[in-house]
C-alpha cells in the first residue's frame, strides 16, 4: 500500500528522492486520519527549510494541522493544483496530492528516514 | 481522550451501533460520540441533497409542568411561550439577568401545562440546577434527558424515509410542531424541527426502542432512492453554521445578549416581564456596541474560532464559528464585529497564522433551502 520507491518521515511523510530533488507529499494513513481535506499551505518557492520545521499547514474540516518538513533544502515548487483541489491529497496522497518538491541541502539526512517495510510498522505501532 | 480523566464517557443507547457501522468515536461534552462515518463532506452532502439520520441522544431534555408552567417558562426565557399552542414549538434562550445566555433551546409545549425544553448536551447540568433554583409557583421540573433517546432524521427525502415506519401522518406535521405518536410501534414524540436547515424530523422515545429505530431507518433509507447516510458531529456543525444557526460555547454565551446575538426575533419585550429584560430594553433605545455577523472568506484562508477579525489593520473583533462550508464551497463564518463594521459588503479581514487574509459581510443565513 506504502510506496516501495519512497522514504517515509514519523511525521507520516513521504520523500521520492530524483537525483538531487525531492518531492513531498503525506502519506494514505495521514490523510486517512486527518478526514477531509479543505485547505493546503505549503511552503513558498525558494523558502529554505529545515528538517523538522513546521512549514506549513493542512486543513481539514475539523482540524488545523501542521506540515513539518522531512529534509533540509530549499522549496523549488508548491503544487498549485491543490489550491482549487484539496481533496487530491485524500484521493491521491502519493501521486497527484504532491505537496511540494525540493532541492536537497543535505543527503545525509536520508538515512534518518524509513523504508516502506518499517514506516508500516511505526502506523500499525500506532493504531 | 476523556476531557475530565476521573469520569468515562457517557454512552448513548446507539454506543454500539455507531462503533459497529464504523463511527470514527470522540468526546463531546462528556459523551462518546462519531464525528464522523464516510467522511464530513460526503455525510454533510447527503443530508442537503437527500437523508442523514443522527443520534443526538446527548442532548437534554427537561420537563415543565403544572398551572404556573407558562407563568414560570415567560420570566425565565424572552420568547412568549404564550403563543404556544399544543403541539407548537418556539427557539428561545434561557435567560440570565443580565440579558445573556444560559442556554439557546427549544420550547415544545407537549400538553395544556406541559413542556419540555431540549437543550444542548454540555449544559444539561447547569440548566437544570438554574432552572430548580427559579423554579416559583405551582410547578414540577423533572430532568427527562436520560428518559429519552433522541434522533434526527434531516434532508428532502426524511418524510418519505420515515413515513410508513409511524402511525403518524408526517405531512399533517407543519414545521416547529409536533405529534405524540409511534414511530415502529414505540410511543414516540416526533417533531418537525432540526439543526441543518432542511425539512427533518427529531424522535424521541425510550433508550430500549433506538437501535431497533435506528436500523430500520437506515435500512429503508439506505436505498438508491432515498440515499440515506449516518451522519456524526462534525457535518452537524457544517450543516448548522451554513444555516447560520448558533452554537452554545461558540457564538453566544452568558456573556452574549440576545441582542447581539443577533437573534432579537426571539426577544419578545412586550410579553410581559422576563430576567434580563431591563438590558435589552436598554439596549434596544441605546443601540449596540457589538453584533455577531456573518462573513465570507475572500482571500485564501479558513478563518476559525477564536481568530481576531481585523479591519483598518486595527483588531475590531473576534471570530466565533468559522470552516469550509461543504455545499457552498466557500470559507465562511460567524463573529461579533463593531455594529459600524456588520452592514453586509463591509471589507474586513481575519487573522489567520500572523496574516491578514480578506473577507466580506454577507447576508445571513448562508444557505437556505429551497421551498
Amino acid at each position: 500500500m506504502n510506496p516501495q520507491d519512497l522514504l517515509y518521515s514519523k511525521d507520516h511523510e513521504w520523500v521520492r528522492v530524483e537525483g538531487e530533488d525531492g518531492t513531498v507529499g503525506i502519506t494514505e494513513h495521514a490523510q486517512k486520519e486527518l478526514g477531509d481535506i479543505v485547505y493546503v499551505e505549503a511552503p513558498e518557492t525558494g523558502a529554505e527549510v529545515k528538517a523538522g520545521d513546521e512549514v506549513g499547514t493542512i486543513e481539514s474540516v475539523k482540524a488545523v494541522s501542521p506540515l513539518y518538513s522531512p529534509l533540509s533544502g530549499e522549496v523549488l515548487e508548491a503544487n498549485g493544483g491543490l489550491d482549487d483541489a484539496p481533496e487530491l491529497l485524500n484521493q491521491e496522497p502519493y501521486g497527484n496530492g504532491w505537496i511540494y518538491r525540493m532541492k536537497l541541502g543535505d543527503i545525509g539526512e536520508l538515512d534518518g528516514l524509513m523504508k516502506a517495510e518499517d514506516y508500516e510498522k511505526l502506523v500499525s505501532s500506532e493504531e | 481522550m476523556a476531557a475530565n480523566e476521573s469520569a468515562p464517557l457517557k454512552k448513548t443507547a446507539l454506543n454500539a451501533a455507531h462503533r459497529r457501522l464504523g463511527g470514527k468515536m470522540v468526546e463531546f461534552a462528556g459523551w462518546d460520540l462519531p464525528t464522523q462515518f464516510k467522511g464530513v463532506i460526503e455525510e454533510h452532502m447527503a443530508v442537503r441533497t437527500r437523508a442523514g439520520l443522527f443520534d443526538v441522544s446527548h442532548m437534554g431534555e427537561v420537563e415543565i409542568s403544572g398551572p404556573d408552567s407558562l407563568a414560570f417558562l415567560q420570566w425565565i426565557t424572552c420568547n412568549n411561550a404564550a403563543k404556544l399552542k399544543v403541539g407548537q414549538i418556539q427557539y428561545s434562550a434561557l435567560m440570565t439577568d443580565m440579558g445573556t445566555f444560559v442556554d439557546d433551546l427549544l420550547v415544545n409545549r407537549t400538553g395544556e401545562t406541559e413542556y419540555m425544553l431540549c437543550i444542548n448536551a454540555a449544559n444539561v447540568d447547569k440548566d437544570v440546577a438554574y432552572i430548580k433554583t427559579l423554579a416559583r409557583g405551582d410547578v414540577n421540573v423533572i430532568n427527562r434527558s436520560d428518559d429519552y433517546v433522541q434522533l434526527a432524521l434531516q434532508g428532502p427525502n426524511a418524510q418519505a424515509i420515515l413515513d410508513p415506519l409511524t402511525g403518524a401522518d408526517l405531512s399533517g406535521i407543519k414545521y416547529y410542531r409536533l405529534v405524540h405518536d409511534t414511530v415502529l410501534d414505540a410511543p414516540s414524540i416526533i417533531s418537525r424541527t432540526g439543526y441543518t436547515g432542511e425539512d427533518g424530523f427529531e424522535i424521541y422515545t425510550s433508550p430500549e426502542h433506538a437501535e431497533k429505530i435506528w436500523y430500520a431507518l437506515l435500512e429503508r433509507g439506505g436505498t438508491d432512492e432515498f440515499g440515506l447516510q449516518p451522519v456524526g458531529l462534525a457535518a452537524r456543525d457544517t450543516l448548522r453554521l451554513e444555516a447560520k444557526m448558533a452554537l452554545y460555547g461558540n457564538d453566544i454565551d452568558d456573556s452574549t445578549t440576545v441582542y447581539e446575538a443577533d437573534l432579537g426575533w426571539i426577544v419578545k419585550l412586550k410579553k410581559g416581564d422576563f430576567l434580563g429584560r431591563d438590558v435589552l430594553k436598554r439596549q434596544k433605545v441605546e443601540g449596540l456596541k457589538m453584533i455577531l455577523a456573518g462573513f465570507e472568506m475572500t482571500g485564501r484562508g479558513i478563518a476559525r474560532h477564536g481568530y481576531p477579525i481585523v479591519r483598518g489593520g486595527e483588531p475590531c473583533g473576534r471570530v466565533t464559528s468559522g470552516s469550509f462550508a461543504p455545499f457552498l464551497k466557500k470559507n465562511i463564518g460567524l463573529g461579533y464585529v463593531p455594529v459600524d463594521v456588520s452592514p453586509v459588503g463591509t471589507e474586513i479581514a481575519v487573522l489567520i497564522r500572523g496574516k491578514e487574509v480578506p473577507a466580506r459581510i454577507v447576508e445571513t443565513p448562508f444557505y437556505k433551502r429551497q421551498k
